[in-house]
């Protein structure tokens, strides 16, 4: 009799995406945040997984962004912000006195909505940090923004090319340049603000697909007004509204059955 | 005021509840035939089948349109459930379908002189679907998840009927043919009785997100 094969059974972590152990990386503790005496973050805590995707979702002025810039201290370069609460990331307050900001912006990279390449050749946009950074020796530069570009899925489109101006890519190809020169100097953390949102859907679909890839390395936290996007590449999503976490949950959950009425209203179109 | 997505749920919802109108009628209309020997209604309903098939197309396609907008939450579990509820009604409308069948065939032959609860099974049946397309309007699961249970008197029901039959086709082998055409309806009606259930499942699934089937929430078996 011949045998029956049946089919291999995939653990609960294969299927969410969630690592098996995943550690908490980046901890939110009661973090409130004033522009002036408008307070626009409201008491905040949350807990991040490493090397997972978080979504930051909700309506335009929810605080989404100004959580996302808290997280390596942007918002340190706006005027009259105040900040209650910590923000740990590895158990550490990144708001502590004794922290280096620059070292803790090394660690913690940054994507924005829109592409900004500097004015310099592809080679040198993402040779610039690792300049910055003290690298010097011209082969380990040039091994190192070849794998920053094979990283950020670019490489095969530039490499005839990597003396050529920045600025003469197209939209979706800055972008994955951006992330080519985040990922350069090997941060923990990326933080992304509406990445793909100005680019076409071939080039969204590249950039997302570049964040599944990066997760396996990187712990990401992406704010997007997407919410297919948030659906298709976040392990969790939370949800914000008017500078409150109303909800946040594994992204399956949060998509097909959401806890909280203001979380469904939203993400069923019924305001926002 | 309603958005277009809304409107086009609206549809979905209003073209659902139509086609399970249709099948509900095609079953009844099956029965009577059956007990009242009516050929001519009979091959109405064996002829019918198509319009039920023709709604599980049109709702396949609403369901793809509205699938393409991306629906979230509440709504991604109408669309999937929908498609879903109108595949157990196409199933039902065939089942309808093999009992018209079988009445055209009987409706030729002379009367079984045998009592069967044919009509009661039928009616439990009937019930169940009932009230699982009445859960899903009122989008009350509690309702749904009453119906589940209920299948279990059907099964035993639909066995013991089995057992007359095969005693009376031992007894009584001149009517084999007539037997089998009853045993065929009998099984139609706890196939019919299966789709609601599942109908159930899918509005518990449709207001609590929680998957109930192969779960054994049928709960314990009629004694």
């Amino acid at each position: 009799m011949s045998e029956i094969s049946l089919p291999k059974i995939i653990p609960a972590e294969a299927r969410t995406g969630i690592p098996a152990g995943s550690r908490t990386l980046i901890t939110i503790d009661n973090l409130s945040l004033y522009y002036g005496a408008s307070k626009a973050l409201k008491n905040i805590n949350l807990s991040l997984g490493e090397r997972v995707v978080t979504a930051f979702i909700g309506p335009s002025g929810c605080g989404k962004s100004t959580l996302l810039r808290c997280l390596n201290r942007m918002n340190d370069l706006i005027d009259n912000v105040r900040i209650e609460g910590a923000v740990k990331i590895g158990g550490h307050d990144i708001y502590h006195s004794d922290v280096d900001v620059i070292e803790l912006r090394k660690r913690v990279g940054m994507v924005f909505q829109k592409s900004n390449p500097f004015p310099k050749s592809i080679f040198e946009n993402v040779a610039y940090g690792l300049r910055l950074h003290g690298l010097r020796d011209k082969s380990t530069l040039a091994s190192s923004v070849e794998e920053s570009l094979r990283g950020a899925a670019l490489w095969d489109e530039v490499k005839d090319r990597l003396h050529s101006s920045a600025l003469g890519l197209s939209g979706g190809q800055q972008q994955r340049l951006c992330i080519a020169r985040a990922i350069a100097i090997k941060p923990e953390i990326i933080l992304m603000d509406e990445p793909a949102s100005a680019l076409d859907p071939i080039a969204t679909a590249r950039v997302e697909e570049l964040i599944l890839e990066l997760k396996q390395n990187f712990t990401i936290v992406i704010v997007t007004h997407n919410m297919q996007q948030a659906a298709r590449i976040s392990d969790f999503t939370a949800f914000f509204y008017i500078g409150e976490l109303v909800e946040f949950d594994a992204t399956t959950k949060v998509f097909t059955n959401p806890a909280k009425k203001q979380t469904e209203d939203y993400v069923t179109g019924r305001f926002g | 005021m309603d958005n277009h997505f809304e409107i086009g749920l609206d549809g979905l919802r209003q073209k659902l509840l139509t086609m399970a109108s249709h099948t509900e009628t095609a079953v009844n209309q099956a029965l009577q035939a059956l007990i009242q020997r009516d050929f001519q209604l009979a091959v109405t309903v064996k002829e019918s089948d198509h319009i039920i098939d023709q709604f599980e197309v049109e709702i396949d396609d609403l369901v793809i349109q509205l699938l393409t907008k991306a629906p979230l939450a509440t709504n991604l579990r109408l669309v999937t459930v929908a498609m879903k509820i109108a595949q157990n009604l196409e199933r039902i409308g065939d089942e309808a379908s093999k009992i018209a069948k079988r009445a055209v065939e009987l409706s030729q032959e002379p009367p079984l002189r045998i009592h069967l609860d044919l009509t009661r099974l039928a009616s439990l049946a009937l019930d169940m679907l009932k009230a699982a397309l009445d859960a899903f309007v009122h989008r009350d699961s509690t309702a749904a998840r009453a119906v589940i249970p209920r299948d279990r008197e059907v099964d035993a029901l639909n066995k013991e009927i089995h057992r007359i039959l095969v005693q009376h086709m031992v007894e009584n082998p001149g009517t084999i043919g007539r037997c089998l055409h009853l045993m065929v309806v009998s099984k139609s009606l706890e196939r019919i009785a299966d789709h609601a259930t599942n109908v159930a499942e899918d509005v518990v699934y449709l207001c609590e997100a929680q998957d109930i089937r192969h779960t054994g929430a049928k709960g314990p078996p009629v004694v």
